[in-house]
Parts: structure tokens; C-alpha cells; sequence
């Protein structure tokens, strides 16, 4: 008579059951996985000499600036939020380092000043967003105008970087075999597993989640929303602050028109790698996928000789194609209640 | 000292000094005086009812408690201290637990992270997963909720969501329990099982706050039992010492018979030997709702009774078009109908109240004009504007019958109280002159007062031939108002009965498939 | 007096004001209008012709965004009306004639409705979320317009074409009326018919509107397609006024200044309650600001500097919180403030 009831936990109907209770919220990474391994397999079998050590180091080293986004900017959307200022913040620091280091500043410093600089502008949108009540959309559009005109501000060309700190970033590699990786693929390991590990087990990182999944509750149960809320727009500035020294090191120089864009190819890729932009879903180990998905296509791309406005077009169409299985697993999950 | 209870403790030394004591609270909303100088005491190892109509200031009290708002005049001493709480954290860290009325918690999380989520047990700094779950199990256990805590909290239905955040309370070990409106979406095994819970705590020393409209639960629960009205109080009693109607006078503040005047309409007799309005036959939808058999004859209310998730809503949404059928079908006047959306069901003229009165039904942020016209202007169509002074007209009519206050059409209806805006929803129906109306809970959470003019303006229209299909959870009111009642068990309909054969006892003995005690009902075997 | 400041284009107007003013101070032939020709010109006309193309994305976007929606794709919709307009011109046999033009023209403005139904199915009938579902768009339509173009900056020679931009009609611009008719029927279609009505409804509650009877879908589908025809339109002027289909920079940035022009305007982000006569004035303000960085010598790469420092100014202002706080403030200072200044402040009804 009473209305619960365990689920039934006989048979493989019930393990099944039991399996997508607990782990409904990951089948869009799991997905995106799949998605992965196909596009891997397909080039491999088209190309023949795809799926090698050397293109798959490429992947990592060539979007590493984009994993140390992806990171940040997945914490943001996981508490419902957005962040477009990444880019343009990429650009600011990356610029503003070059400058620097121009000067003579010592590479150290250099760094502390980017990752600062970074978080001053995370900072900002952060409390924009917590106390004032601005939309993230808007607050961290404004974060983008102010990082871009600043960038612009610090100089209008390009400034190239000799620094041998910051270029043994780049230039360096640990080899195994045909297998690589930079010091910045390092780095971008090490932001990703901090990311994961933050977000699984720490109280900060529940209450990410607990704030995308409903914000009301998340404060009415004592958690600190307001202190989390802002640390996360900080963690975003200081990724994109990461991400500018990579992409400095990585192109050897800085440029105020870098990153137009990368916004948007961040979120797809987060999109792409299982997360929901209405927040409270999501991994960063996805957002990984997610970028090396990116990655992956503008590589096949690339080794087909192929226009590089098909780049924008794929990862638009899949894109969309994500959303929608996506769609089809939250609509199927909804009517399962 | 409380007959319904009799293993209440007599607690004489408990009594000596409040574990919390609020004196001369005032809290200012602009323009409103919310609370003007409320006194609440609160004894370890006592149910506290704290009651009063919607607006009287319960929720606000609440609140200025467990910090959300701050308070403009006034004290409050825990444990003899002076206390000043900026928010819930504050609160909770005084040891002032809290279970909202809107289940306060994250979908997207797992039963057990939602009761831990916060105080986690933790291993070096990081959280220990397993131990924190075996905690949260443990707390299951004591509800006799046996679910995994590892499955997501969006899996489990409204009831046990309900439970789940009284167990996150318990896990603070929290002085002081607030229980606002906590059993509103419970069964009845489900409130004994929450009501054996909170004897168990009020024995254990923890005193609780127990807000509810139900007095049958508060007479059943509580020991104390204080009262507010229009933001002030008016007064403190024991519980076994206030007769009932002295209650519901303190809290309404005027003599009320009113529900009793509109007991004649279940009496009224229907002709039918005519077509339905609406017959359906076989309505299912998978999942939702078994097939179901339901027909509904002009000026008749039809009364649909029977347990959360028995199925009563889910059918409302197919006769509405809310949700889409799988199978069946729907005659009206004879005429066979597809009602795939709301927008179809508006064209047969088959009006639909939802339960959920703030996601579902008012648009807050629209006028109380805007939203009696929102019916009528959807089924014209966007090209085909109300004009001005129609408007006006239809606006005026409804304010006035139906009493909406304050009666005023340009203001904002998320500013007015739940009654009321039950009220404007009604007027948005009524505008759309329909010949079935869907009232699901049209009663819930709202005043007495408003709930009798409701009742009376149903009666009123049922008897001008308007068709009515009535839900709710309080059966007296299904009783008295509709002629015939159909019963819902398990998504499947087990009776129909006329009122004037049964009553209460009856109706509950099928609901609750009971042998026997089954007066006047014509039992389904399926 | 309160009345005035509580009404929901207080500040917005006032913003315009006061940049009027400053610049009118720093440069007396700000304010100046001459006529030749029996046409106007000054600085004033200038701004008002240069904001035709955003006024018609902001516009679209005023429209989405009271759905609950957002466009982003409006700038990528713009290049490939663009693109697809000027390269029917360019191949055409007589690219000077006005007939080719018009075909070229309904075109553009034809492949931005396809598009904006193309947004509006993703967003009704799939379901996606509207900045994703657009972001599709955003992404992939830059891509499409240098297809089209060949991945190249098309330019044409053709007079009827540079009329659409740079033309005068009764010694007004062209472009500025065609942005004021715009504003003017988005306006009274929204207002004259219930379409706005049922749009906030379904922007503040979709589903007590569906439940109510409205046709949501019908209406969110509208204000998309609205959109991509408005953004089409735009890419049309867009292109006129360089007389070229450049797919990389036509409309960069638009949606973003749209945006920032809807909120200027005072309509929520999160959908609910619009103001066509707000987003004009938001539009007025960030071309009259372009206007003044412009003047003041500043490289105009800098100049998102000063929108960053508009757009906090500006959400400051409106920001609720912050008058709470400043409320408690004065307060605390003063003792209770009257009654009267504490009525709920109650939205006025605001009719372009």
C-alpha cells in the first residue's frame, strides 16, 4: 500500500535499474567517449597512419591551453553559471607576460603575475555574479571586453617571447618510445587531476554541484554558496590565466587578438563532454574528452588538406549531434521517473 | 496529558528554561509589517505546533529562526545565549535543523550526498565516500526507508524526496527540528512512519516545530500549540487543553460555520439519462496511469479520490491534455475528441487547474489581469487581441466574484497569497467559459477563508451546469461537495460511490483496500 | 518624481543623456545638424544611421530573449546573408540593376529566416537549450559563408546596393528609416496584438502558459525566425555600407552588443518582461559610446576597455542588490525611512 518500495533488485532488469540510478549523470561523458574511439578508428581507417604515438602526443600538446580552460570553465558551468571572458583573459595574461618578460621581469614572476592577473578578472565576474546579482552571461562579458581592450591596451602587436624559461616549456620533451609529452601537456595533466580530484572530494566541490542542481536548496541547507560561487569564476580566471602561459609558450610570443572565440570552443567542448549547461552535470575527466574530440577533427581535418572553415562546420554539426543524444538521455530519464 | 498520545512524557523540569526563546520579533518587508512582536518558546522534548492561516507569519517566524531573514526588532536566546544568526549555516550550527515545505534539496545529487552533502566525514582532509554512505544508509534504515543511498535523488518519487530531507536534518543532530508543512505529500503509512520518527526525537530531549494545516495531524502530534494571525500572536496553549473549534477560531479570528453552509451540494441529484460531457474510456498512459473508465454528466461534480500516486493526477493531465494517452479514448457530448495538448482540450472547452499552483499555474510576474486573460486570449490566438474594455469587463466580473484581494487588476500576482492567486487561477478558468472543469488540490496550502469561498463558488457553478472533476486530498471536501465519487488505488480505478451512500469511513476503506467498511461502494474486482 | 526614476527606462535614458551631454560638451558640433542638399548631417544622424544593423539583431534578440531564449547566432547569420546576397549580385549579368538587387536582398533576408527556423526547430522541437542550440549556428555558419564565398572578401560595384546603406530618403538615411520601421512593426505587432502578452507568458512560465492553452512552441518559433530575418536584414546593410561580403568580420561581436543592448533596456536575461522602446535606447547608447571612443582618439581595439566599464556601470545601476544595499545604508543612517518609499515597487507597463 505504501508507495516505496525498493527497486526491485532481482535479475539483470534490476542491476540495469540499479546501474542508471546511480549513474544516469555520466552517460553523456560515456558517450562522448564512444564518440572518441570512433572518430580515432574511422581516421585510423581511412588514413591509415592516424592513430600513431606521435599524432596522439600532438593531440595533447596541441590542446593542452584548451584542457586548462575546459577545466575552469566546467566548474563555472556546473554551478550554472558561463564564462566567456576565457579567451579573452588567455590573451590579456598571455600578452601581458610577453611584455614582461620583454622587459626583463624574471619568468617566476611573470607567471605569478599571469595566474594573477587571471584571477583578478575571475574575481571580478565573480562577485558581479554573487553579489550584485548579475546575470554570468552579462558579468562575464563584461570580464570579456575589459581582458581584450586590456590586452590591446598593453600593446597592439605582436610581442615574441625569448624567455628560455618559458620556452623549455614548450620545447622540452619527456620521451618514450614515439610517445611525448611538453612540460605544458604536465601542466595540463596536473590542472585536470586537481580539477577531478577538487570536484569528487572536497566539500567545495559537492557544493559546485549542489549549487547547479538547485541553488535555493544548496543555501538553505548551509552551504557556502556565496564563497564557492565566487572561488569558481577565480578558478576560471586562473585557468585562463594557465592557459595563457601555455599558449605563449606554445606559439613563442603573445598577441592581443589570440583566443577570439575559444570561448565558444571551450563550451562546445565542455558541451561535447558530457556536461549540461543548465548545470549540477557533468565531469572534468569529460571535458578532457570533450577537447581531445575538438582535437581530434581539426586534426583529420588537417591531414585531409581540407578548408579550415569545414573545421568550424563539423564542430558545429557535432555539436549539435551531441546535444540531441544528449537530449534523448535526460528526456529518457525524466519519463523513467 | 494528550489523549491521542498517551506515551507523551510529563516533562515538569524541562519546562524551567526554553532551549529557545524568541521574544518581540519583528520582522519589515517594504510596505508589509510581516511580524510585529512574536513571542515563541520552545521546551526540550515537545511538539510545538506553530499554525495559522497562509500569511500569518509562520514561515516568516521560521525563517527569522534559522537566519534567511534578518529581524528588525526583537531576541533570540538559545540555550540562554543571545543569538544573532546571519544566515542558515549560523543556524544550524546552533543546532537549529530545518525541513522545508518545497523539498530543499539537489535532484541532480545522490540520496546520500544530499543527506550528508555539507558535513561529509572526512579522511585526511578529503571526503571518505564509503563511511559517509554507510552513515547515510544508517539514517535510511532509521526511517525504514530501504533505497540505495548511492542512487540518484531525481529516481525517487515526491514522498520519499520528503523523507530523505527530514533524514538530512536528523544528521546534525540538531537541539531544535523545524517541520514546515512536512507531511502535505506523505500517506497516511507514510506520516505514521514520520510521526513515530519525531516521538522518537521529542523523547530523546529535541524539541520540534511542527507547522501543518492538518489538524487531525496536529492534535495527533503535538503538546503545545501556538498560534499566530496577521503577523501577531495569539497565544500559547497546550494542546490537549484547546477544543478544536476554539482553535480554528483563534486562527481565522472570526466564528466560522462557513464550510458547513455549503453541505447540501453532494445531497443535489444529477440527471443522468443524458451524453457525458466527457466520457473516457480506457484512458492509459504508460507508467502513469492502467486504464481507466471515467465519465462526468452536466452540472454533476465528480470527485476523484485516492492516494498520492494513485493515479488521480496523472488522469486529470490526460482529460486536460497535459499529457498525451497511450491508449483509449475520450468522447465529448458523444463527440470522439483527441486531446493531445492543453491547447485542444481549452477548444472542447475542458478547463484544467494544476495542483502545482506556483510552476504550473499563476505567472508570477504577469498582473492579476494579465493572468485571469491568459486563458481566454490562448484559445483566440495571438492575431485576435481582447479588446480594451472587454478586458476590463471580464477582468472586473471575476475580481468581484470570485473576492479576490487586494482587488486590484494591475498588481503584480506573485505579491498576492497562495488563496488568492488559487483564486485569480480559478477566475482565468472561469473567463474561458468551459463546460468541464479540472480542479486538482484547488484547496491545498490556503486559508480557511479562501477555501470556503472556493468551495462555495464550485457548488454555485456545478448547480448552473457546469461539469466539475474534483481532486483532493481532504476528503470531507470531496465528500460534501461532489454527488459522485470515483476511487483510484495503485494507477487503477477500484470503485465509484454515490456521496449520500457513504462516508468518510467507507471512502478510506477502499482507498486503503480495508474488508469490510464499505458502505454504499460498488466494488471494481479486477 | 519617484514615479519617474521607478520607470523601467530611467536609467537607460539617462545614460543616453548624459553621454549626449558629455560629448556635446567636449565637442560643440556633436549636437550640430546641417542640412545639404535638403539632407541632414552631423554627428547625431551619423550615429543613428551606423546603429541600423544592430538595432535589427537587438530587436530579434529582444524578442528571443523574452522567451527564455538567446541568439547567438545572429553574427553568423549576418555573414552568410551577406555572403549569399553579394554573391548573387556579383554574378549576376547587370549587377547595377535594382531588380537584381531586390532578388539579392530578399535573398539575404530569405536565408536568415531558413536560418532562424532552423534555430527555432532546435530549440522547440528538440528541445535544446537555446545557447547551445544556437552556438551550433554561431560555430558552423561563419564556416558556411566562406563556402559560399569561396573564402574570399566578395565586392561588387552596384549602386542600388550602396543605396541601402548610404542613401537619403525625405533627408533622412535610408538605413534610418528602415531601422525605424523595424522598431516600429516589431512594436505594434508585439503590442497591438496579443503576441506580447503571450510571449512574456511563455518567457516567465512555460508551463502554466502551455497549461493555460498557449501555443508556446508557435510562439517561441516566431521570435527566432523573427530573428534570423531581422539578422539577415542586417547583414544586407551590413554589406552595403562596405559594399563587400566579408565572412569573418560581418557581424563579429554583434550578438554580444546585442545583448548588452536588450539588458541596457532593461529586459531580464532570464526571459519574462521586454521592452522594444528599452532595447532602442540601448542600442542608442552603445553606438553613441562607439561614437565618443571614437572621438577621443583611443585605438578602436582598445575601446572594449570602456564597454567593459559601461556594461558593470550599467547592471551596477540596476542591480537590485546593490540598491538593497545602499537602502540598509541610508537607513541605518537616517533612522526608518517613510512608508511611502518602501512600496513593493511595482513594474510599470511599458508600451513602445
Amino acid at each position: 500500500m505504501t508507495v516505496i518500495e525498493a527497486p526491485a533488485p532481482a535479475g539483470r532488469a534490476g542491476t540495469v535499474n540499479r546501474l542508471l540510478d546511480r549513474h544516469a549523470s555520466a552517460l553523456p561523458s560515456a558517450a562522448a567517449v564512444v564518440i572518441l574511439l570512433l572518430l580515432l578508428a574511422g581516421a585510423q581507417a581511412y588514413f591509415g597512419n592516424f592513430v600513431t604515438p606521435r599524432v596522439l602526443s600532438a593531440l595533447l600538446l596541441d590542446n593542452a591551453y584548451l584542457v586548462i580552460l575546459a577545466v575552469g570553465m566546467t566548474m563555472v558551468i556546473l554551478t550554472g553559471g558561463i564564462d566567456l571572458s576565457v579567451g579573452s583573459v588567455l590573451a590579456f595574461t598571455g600578452i601581458l607576460g610577453a611584455r614582461m618578460l620583454a622587459g626583463g621581469t624574471s619568468p617566476l614572476l611573470v607567471v605569478a603575475v599571469m595566474v594573477l592577473g587571471g584571477a583578478a578578472i575571475g574575481l571580478m565576474i565573480g562577485v558581479l555574479v554573487q553579489y550584485f546579482d548579475v546575470q554570468p552571461f552579462i558579468a562575464s562579458l563584461a570580464g570579456l571586453f575589459l581582458a581584450r581592450g586590456l590586452a590591446f591596451v598593453v600593446s597592439l602587436q605582436s610581442v615574441k617571447v625569448t624567455s628560455p624559461g618559458i620556452l623549455w616549456l614548450q620545447s622540452t620533451r619527456f620521451q618514450a618510445g614515439d610517445w611525448y609529452v611538453t612540460p605544458t601537456g604536465l601542466l595540463a595533466l596536473a590542472v585536470l587531476l586537481i580539477g577531478a580530484f577538487t570536484l569528487a572530494y572536497t566539500r567545495f566541490g559537492r557544493t559546485v554541484y549542489a549549487i547547479g542542481g538547485d541553488e535555493q536548496s544548496a543555501r538553505l541547507m548551509g552551504l557556502d554558496v556565496a564563497r564557492t560561487r565566487v572561488l569558481v569564476y577565480v578558478v576560471s580566471g586562473v585557468c585562463s590565466g594557465l592557459g595563457g602561459l601555455v599558449l605563449t609558450a606554445y606559439s613563442g610570443a603573445g598577441y592581443p587578438r589570440n583566443g577570439i572565440g575559444t570561448e565558444l570552443d571551450v563550451i562546445a567542448a565542455v558541451v561535447i563532454g558530457g556536461t549540461l549547461l543548465s548545470g549540477g552535470v557533468g565531469y572534468v575527466l569529460g571535458s578532457l574528452v570533450g577537447v581531445l574530440v575538438y582535437g581530434t577533427i581539426k586534426t583529420i581535418i588537417s591531414f585531409k588538406g581540407a578548408e579550415q572553415s569545414w573545421t568550424q562546420i563539423t564542430i558545429g554539426m557535432l555539436l549539435l549531434v551531441f546535444i540531441v543524444v544528449q537530449q534523448v538521455i535526460v528526456v529518457r530519464s525524466a519519463r523513467r521517473r | 496529558m494528550n489523549p491521542a498520545n498517551p506515551t507523551a512524557p510529563a516533562a515538569p523540569a524541562v519546562a524551567a528554561r526554553p532551549v529557545v526563546e524568541m521574544r518581540g520579533i519583528t520582522v519589515r518587508f517594504p510596505g508589509v509589517l510581516a511580524l510585529d512582536e512574536v513571542d515563541l518558546r520552545l521546551r526540550r522534548g515537545e511538539v510545538h505546533a506553530l499554525l495559522g492561516e497562509n500569511g500569518a507569519g509562520k514561515s516568516t517566524l521560521v525563517k527569522a529562526l534559522t537566519g534567511v531573514h534578518g529581524i528588525d526588532g526583537g531576541s533570540i536566546t538559545v540555550d540562554g545565549v543571545e543569538r544573532t544568526f546571519a544566515s542558515t549555516a549560523d543556524a544550524q550550527a546552533a543546532g537549529i535543523a530545518t525541513v522545508y515545505q518545497e523539498v530543499n534539496l539537489c535532484p541532480n545529487l545522490s540520496v546520500g550526498e544530499n543527506i550528508t552533502l555539507g558535513h561529509e566525514p572526512r579522511r585526511r582532509g578529503l571526503i571518505d565516500w564509503r563511511a559517509a554512505h554507510e552513515q547515510a544508509a544508517g539514517h535510511l534504515r532509521r526511517f525504514g526507508l530501504d533505497i540505495d543511498p548511492r542512487s540518484a535523488l531525481s529516481s525517487h518519487p515526491l514522498a520519499v524526496r520528503q523523507l530523505v530531507a527530514i533524514c538530512r536534518a536528523m544528521v546534525l543532530d540538531a537541539g531544535v527540528l523545524i517541520l514546515d508543512e512536512p507531511t502535505s505529500s506523505l500517506d497516511r503509512s507514510e506520516v505514521e512512519r514520520l510521526f513515530a520518527v519525531v516521538r522518537d526525537l521529542r523523547d530523546q530531549g529535541v524539541a520540534i516545530v511542527f507547522i501543518s494545516h492538518f489538524l487531525d495531524q496536529v492534535y495527533e502530534i503535538s503538546d503545545r500549540i501556538t498560534v499566530l494571525r496577521n503577523g501577531r500572536l495569539v497565544g500559547e496553549h497546550v494542546a490537549a487543553d484547546l477544543p478544536r473549534g476554539e482553535l480554528v477560531s483563534a486562527m481565522i479570528g472570526r466564528e466560522l460555520e462557513e464550510l458547513e453552509t455549503i453541505g447540501r451540494s453532494a445531497a443535489r441529484s444529477v440527471d443522468r439519462t443524458t451524453t457525458p460531457v466527457l466520457r473516457a474510456s480506457g484512458i492509459a498512459r504508460s507508467r502513469a496511469l492502467e486504464p481507466v473508465d471515467v465519465d462526468v454528466y452536466a452540472g454533476e461534480v465528480v470527485g476523484l479520490a485516492g492516494l498520492l500516486g494513485s493515479g488521480r493526477t496523472e488522469l486529470a493531465r490526460l482529460l486536460a491534455g497535459a499529457d498525451a494517452a497511450d491508449a483509449g479514448t475520450v468522447a465529448v457530448h458523444g463527440t470522439p475528441v483527441r486531446l493531445t495538448t492543453p491547447h485542444r482540450a481549452l477548444a472542447r472547452r475542458i478547463a484544467f487547474s494544476s495542483e502545482d499552483r506556483r510552476g504550473e499555474g499563476v505567472v508570477g510576474d504577469l498582473t492579476v489581469a494579465e493572468n485571469i486573460l491568459l486563458g481566454l486570449q490562448a484559445r483566440r490566438g495571438w492575431l485576435r487581441p481582447i479588446r480594451r474594455a472587454e478586458r476590463a469587463a471580464v477582468v472586473a466580473e471575476y475580481v468581484s466574484a470570485l473576492g479576490v484581494r487586494p482587488a486590484d487588476p494591475d498588481m503584480l500576482v506573485r505579491n498576492l497569497s497562495g488563496g488568492n492567486q488559487q483564486k485569480v487561477l480559478l477566475g482565468r478558468w472561469l473567463a474561458t467559459a468551459p463546460e468541464l472543469l479540472i480542479l486538482d488540490e484547488p484547496t491545498r496550502g490556503i486559508d480557511v477563508g479562501a477555501k470556503a469561498d472556493i468551495q462555495r463558488k464550485v457548488a454555485d457553478l456545478a448547480e448552473k451546469g457546469l461539469s466539475v472533476l474534483f481532486i483532493s486530498s481532504e476528503l470531507e471536501e470531496v465528500l460534501r461537495l461532489a454527488q459522485r465519487i470515483v476511487i483510484l488505488r495503485d494507477r487503477r480505478r477500484v470503485g465509484e460511490v454515490e456521496s449520500r451512500e457513504t462516508d468518510l469511513d467507507g471512502l478510506v476503506g477502499v482507498m486503503a483496500q480495508t474488508p469490510g467498511a464499505t458502505a454504499g461502494v460498488t466494488r471494481e474486482v479486477l | 518624481m519617484a514615479g519617474v526614476v521607478r520607470h523601467r527606462l530611467f536609467w537607460p535614458v539617462v545614460s543616453l543623456l548624459a553621454l549626449v551631454v558629455v560629448n556635446a560638451a567636449a565637442r560643440p558640433g556633436f549636437v550640430r545638424v546641417t542640412v545639404r542638399d535638403g539632407h541632414l548631417y552631423g554627428a547625431l544622424v551619423d550615429i543613428l544611421r551606423q546603429s541600423a544593423p544592430l538595432m535589427m539583431v537587438a530587436l530579434g534578440m529582444t524578442l528571443v530573449i523574452a522567451t527564455r531564449g538567446i541568439d547567438l547566432s545572429v553574427g553568423a547569420v549576418m555573414a552568410v546573408s551577406g555572403a549569399v546576397a553579394l554573391t548573387l549580385i556579383d554574378r549576376s549579368a547587370d549587377p547595377g540593376a535594382v531588380g537584381t538587387v531586390l532578388v539579392a536582398i530578399a535573398a539575404g533576408v530569405g536565408i536568415g529566416v531558413v536560418l532562424g527556423m532552423w534555430n527555432g526547430f532546435l530549440v522547440t522541437v528538440l528541445r535544446v537549450q537555446p545557447i547551445v542550440a544556437t552556438l551550433v549556428l554561431m560555430l558552423a555558419g561563419r564556416g558556411v559563408a566562406l563556402l559560399v564565398t569561396g573564402g574570399f572578401i566578395t565586392t561588387v560595384t552596384s549602386p542600388p546596393l550602396k543605396f541601402v546603406a548610404s542613401g537619403y530618403v525625405f533627408g533622412l538615411p535610408f538605413a534610418l528609416w528602415l531601422s525605424a520601421t523595424a522598431v516600429a512593426v516589431v512594436a505594434v505587432v508585439q503590442r497591438r496584438t496579443a503576441l506580447g502578452l503571450l510571449t512574456e507568458a511563455v518567457g516567465i512560465n512555460p508551463e502554466a502558459s502551455r497549461l493555460a492553452g498557449v501555443r508556446s512552441r508557435g510562439i517561441v518559433f516566431t521570435a527566432y525566425v523573427a530573428s534570423g530575418g531581422l539578422a539577415g536584414l542586417a547583414g544586407i546593410l551590413y554589406s552595403s555600407n562596405i559594399m563587400a561580403a566579408d565572412a569573418n568580420a560581418a557581424g563579429e561581436f554583434i550578438e554580444l552588443y546585442a545583448i548588452v543592448a536588450v539588458v541596457l533596456g532593461r529586459t531580464s536575461l532570464l526571459g519574462g518582461k521586454f521592452s522594444i522602446a528599452g532595447t532602442a535606447v540601448g542600442v542608442l547608447v552603445i553606438q553613441t559610446l562607439q561614437s565618443t571612443v571614437l572621438f577621443l582618439g583611443v585605438p578602436s581595439a582598445q575601446s572594449p576597455v570602456f564597454f567593459a566599464f559601461v556594461v558593470a556601470v550599467v547592471v551596477l545601476v540596476q542591480s537590485p542588490q546593490l540598491h538593497r544595499r545602499l537602502g540598509r545604508l541610508s537607513r541605518r543612517h537616517r533612522g526608518p525611512a517613510p512608508a511611502t518609499a518602501q512600496q513593493p515597487a511595482r513594474d510599470m507597463e511599458v508600451s513602445a
